[in-house]
């Protein structure tokens, strides 16, 4: 913690406090019927998007999951052209043809929400296959979630990823949860045994400390830049919503949503600890907390009233040229 | 017989086949729901709720839930049905075939074959299709025609909850691997459903409406819109037969041939992306087999060959519709050398 500055720390609040005002809107918004389609909530996960992702720039390549919206904010893609794409706009990020599950950005090094669990892992091996090969110095990191880490092509991007020496950090995101099932029923064996076992490091992260987590990140990419090869992040966390909008939750127990906004939210554990420690004033944060509140409703505002697709652009971009 | 929905036609199905034979097995990603997890058991019963209530009566050893690894659940589905059980497996959206279409068509739908006629793989996978949802590329595929053009598979796209039902009961009777696809946006669709069990042969095309002067086939939901559209067209003066392949392998190609040779014309409505669908391969039929009796040039009508889009607007003018269909029955009947 001791080597982050201010200004360091003003990024990370106004970051995480983007998403989860991003995600509680999109919340509300979705709930009024204005947004079509699936969408999945990442508030409560904020720590591990923008503790991971500080770590890099834009010549760092990322590929996130159907729980895209915190990764594509903490990568730095435009909350404005986000929004628009969620309500399938021409001016969204996508052009109104991807929606929440395939928002990407390429020039800021985020290859796109995915709507295939496992999708991901294989792309960032080929990221990070791009920057070896040109020397360009950056690394890649596939998010991936709790149920996405059994897949087969995840497991099989870690072995890639070691017998190529590839700068690739996998972020197994765990929530508890896939869908409904309990990672602790699906996941057979432990995450950081899995590493260990393909032979790259493992580290257990709590996802609601963005200092835990943005320390462990810093460690990855530093390896990964230097050569030395993949890892992995067993970051720990919880989803504050269902699994996509209109998910009841059944299967959560009663109190477990509330008790993890009360006790393990982290953007309070940011506050208190910055501000117990004298780094930022309260009053600094409650001035981000604003701007951003401000910055959100733009956006929405900007969405509604935004223009939808010509029917012409149905036909565009299937192939760059046919 | 009462009213039911698709999606409680294809649960009544499963249920009942699960009722007469215990080797029916069913699995699948949160299919019961909530495995390991501290709420209710039986959260979801199936992403939309098609598998909900079997859990509570065949219990876990038979309803089986899944970690999402579809090469490995939907691989073993294969080798349990070669080695003594009858799987129904869950692949949610037919868009995650990718994952795992190694151990469909290269294991469970050769397996005969490559081993010289022994045993049989009585497999069903159910899986979602189709655009209407707002679910974009990922989520919104047809692709039924990837499988139809694969030997050894058997292919079923039911278009209503009498024919789900039926057809779902015959795909677990019958001991070839079946391709189960189910119309997203069809689920809560209501008919009238016998309440007793029944099957409905495979390759035994259905004619929903007769007419002399157009033969419109269509696949899946787009069985719907050609019924709209041939009511309209009868008060016009045009009379439609609009045929249900309800199987795209085994096709029963007679019906089709024979209907042509009445009508002379022909508009094969499919939802599937329009290079190498099912619109072509039909179309390629009749022309091999009935290019004398065709009194006008063939009309497809498909989505244009792209993704599915996201955005409403686009998705809407993506999806085949009445208004198409209409035009395009309306262009054979009229037209003239
Ligand atoms: C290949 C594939 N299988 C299944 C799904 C359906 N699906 C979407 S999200 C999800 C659960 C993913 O769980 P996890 O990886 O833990 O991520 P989380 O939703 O918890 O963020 C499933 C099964 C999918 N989209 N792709
Ligand atoms: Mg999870």
């Amino acid at each position: 913690m001791l080597q982050l500055n201010r200004d360091t720390l003003v990024e990370a609040f106004t970051l995480m406090k983007t998403i989860r005002d991003f995600e509680d809107r999109v919340h509300t918004e979705f709930a009024t019927g204005a947004i079509p389609g699936f969408v999945h909530l990442y508030a409560g996960e904020e720590a591990s998007a923008v503790g991971v992702c500080l770590n890099l720039n834009d010549s760092d390549y990322i590929a996130s999951t159907h729980r895209g919206h915190g990764h594509c904010i903490a990568k730095g893609c435009d909350v404005d052209g986000m929004m628009k794409e969620i309500y399938g706009r021409r001016d969204g990020l996508c052009g109104g043809k991807g929606g929440s599950m395939h928002i990407a950005d390429l020039a800021k090094g985020m290859m796109g929400a995915n709507g295939i669990v496992g999708g991901g892992p294989p792309l960032v091996c080929g990221a990070a296959l791009s920057a070896k090969t040109l020397g360009t110095g950056g690394v890649a990191v596939a998010f991936v979630g709790d149920g996405g880490s059994n897949q087969g092509t995840t497991l099989e991007s870690y072995n890639l990823a070691k017998v190529w020496n590839l700068p690739v950090i996998f972020v197994v995101e765990d929530n508890g949860y896939a869908e409904t099932t309990a990672s602790a029923w699906a996941v057979g064996g432990s995450q950081t045994k899995r590493a260990e076992a393909f032979g790259m490091p493992g580290r257990e992260v709590d996802g609601h400390d963005f200092f835990d987590v943005y320390e462990a990140a810093q460690e990855a990419v530093e390896r990964a830049r230097a050569g030395d090869g993949p890892s992995l992040l067993h970051v720990r966390l919880g989803r504050h919503y269902g699994h996509f909008e209109g998910d009841a939750m059944a299967y959560r127990a009663e109190g477990e949503v509330e008790a993890l906004r009360r006790d393990k939210d982290c953007l309070k554990a940011f506050r208190t600890r910055v501000t117990e420690t004298g780094l930022l004033e309260p009053e600094q944060l409650d001035q981000i907390e604003r701007e951003v509140g401000a910055r959100i409703d733009a956006a929405v505002a900007g969405a509604i009233g935004a223009a939808a697709p010509a029917a012409e652009d149905l036909l565009t971009d299937v192939y760059a040229s046919y | 017989m009462s009213k039911k929905s698709y999606r409680q036609a294809i649960n009544e199905a499963l249920a009942q086949e699960m009722r007469r034979d215990p080797t029916v097995i069913v699995m699948g990603e949160d299919n019961v729901g909530g495995m390991g997890a501290p709420g209710e058991d039986d959260a979801w019963g199936g992403v939309l709720g098609v598998t909900k209530g079997l859990m509570p009566e065949f219990g876990r050893a038979r309803v089986l839930d899944t970690p999402i690894t579809e090469s490995a659940f939907i691989g073993a589905a294969a080798g349990a049905a070669a080695t003594g059980l009858r799987p129904v497996a869950e692949l949610m959206f037919v868009d995650f075939m990718g994952v795992c279409f190694d151990q469909i068509y290269n294991q469970a739908g050769k397996f005969r074959y490559m081993f010289g006629g022994q045993g049989t793989t009585p497999l069903v996978i159910r899986t979602m299709y189709g655009a209407g949802f707002r679910a974009a590329s990922q989520h919104s595929q047809c692709l039924y025609p990837v499988f139809t053009h694969i030997p050894g598979l058997k292919v079923v796209i039911p278009s209503s909850p009498y024919e789900a039902k039926g057809l779902m009961i015959q795909s677990i009777r019958d001991d070839d691997p079946v391709i189960f696809f189910e119309h997203k946006v069809m689920y809560d669709d209501e008919e009238e459903v016998p309440d007793e069990p029944y099957t409905i042969p495979f390759g035994e095309a259905n004619l929903t409406r007769e007419g002399g002067d157009v033969t419109v086939v269509a696949i899946g939901r787009m069985v719907q819109f050609a019924n709209q559209v041939a009511d309209k067209l009868e008060k016009d003066g045009i009379g439609c037969t609009v045929i249900d392949p309800r199987t795209t392998s085994p096709l029963d190609t007679d019906s089709i041939l024979e209907s042509v040779a009445e009508t002379g014309r022909l508009v094969v409505v499919d939802e599937a992306s329009p290079r190498c669908n099912m619109a072509t391969d039909i179309s390629a039929l009749v022309s091999q087999e009935a290019f004398s009796a065709l009194k006008a040039p063939i009309r497809m009508v498909t989505p244009p060959h792209t993704p599915v889009p996201f955005a409403p607007e686009l998705e809407d003018l993506y999806i085949p519709g009445p208004d198409q269909i209409e035009a395009a029955v309306r262009a054979v009947a009229g037209y003239r050398a």
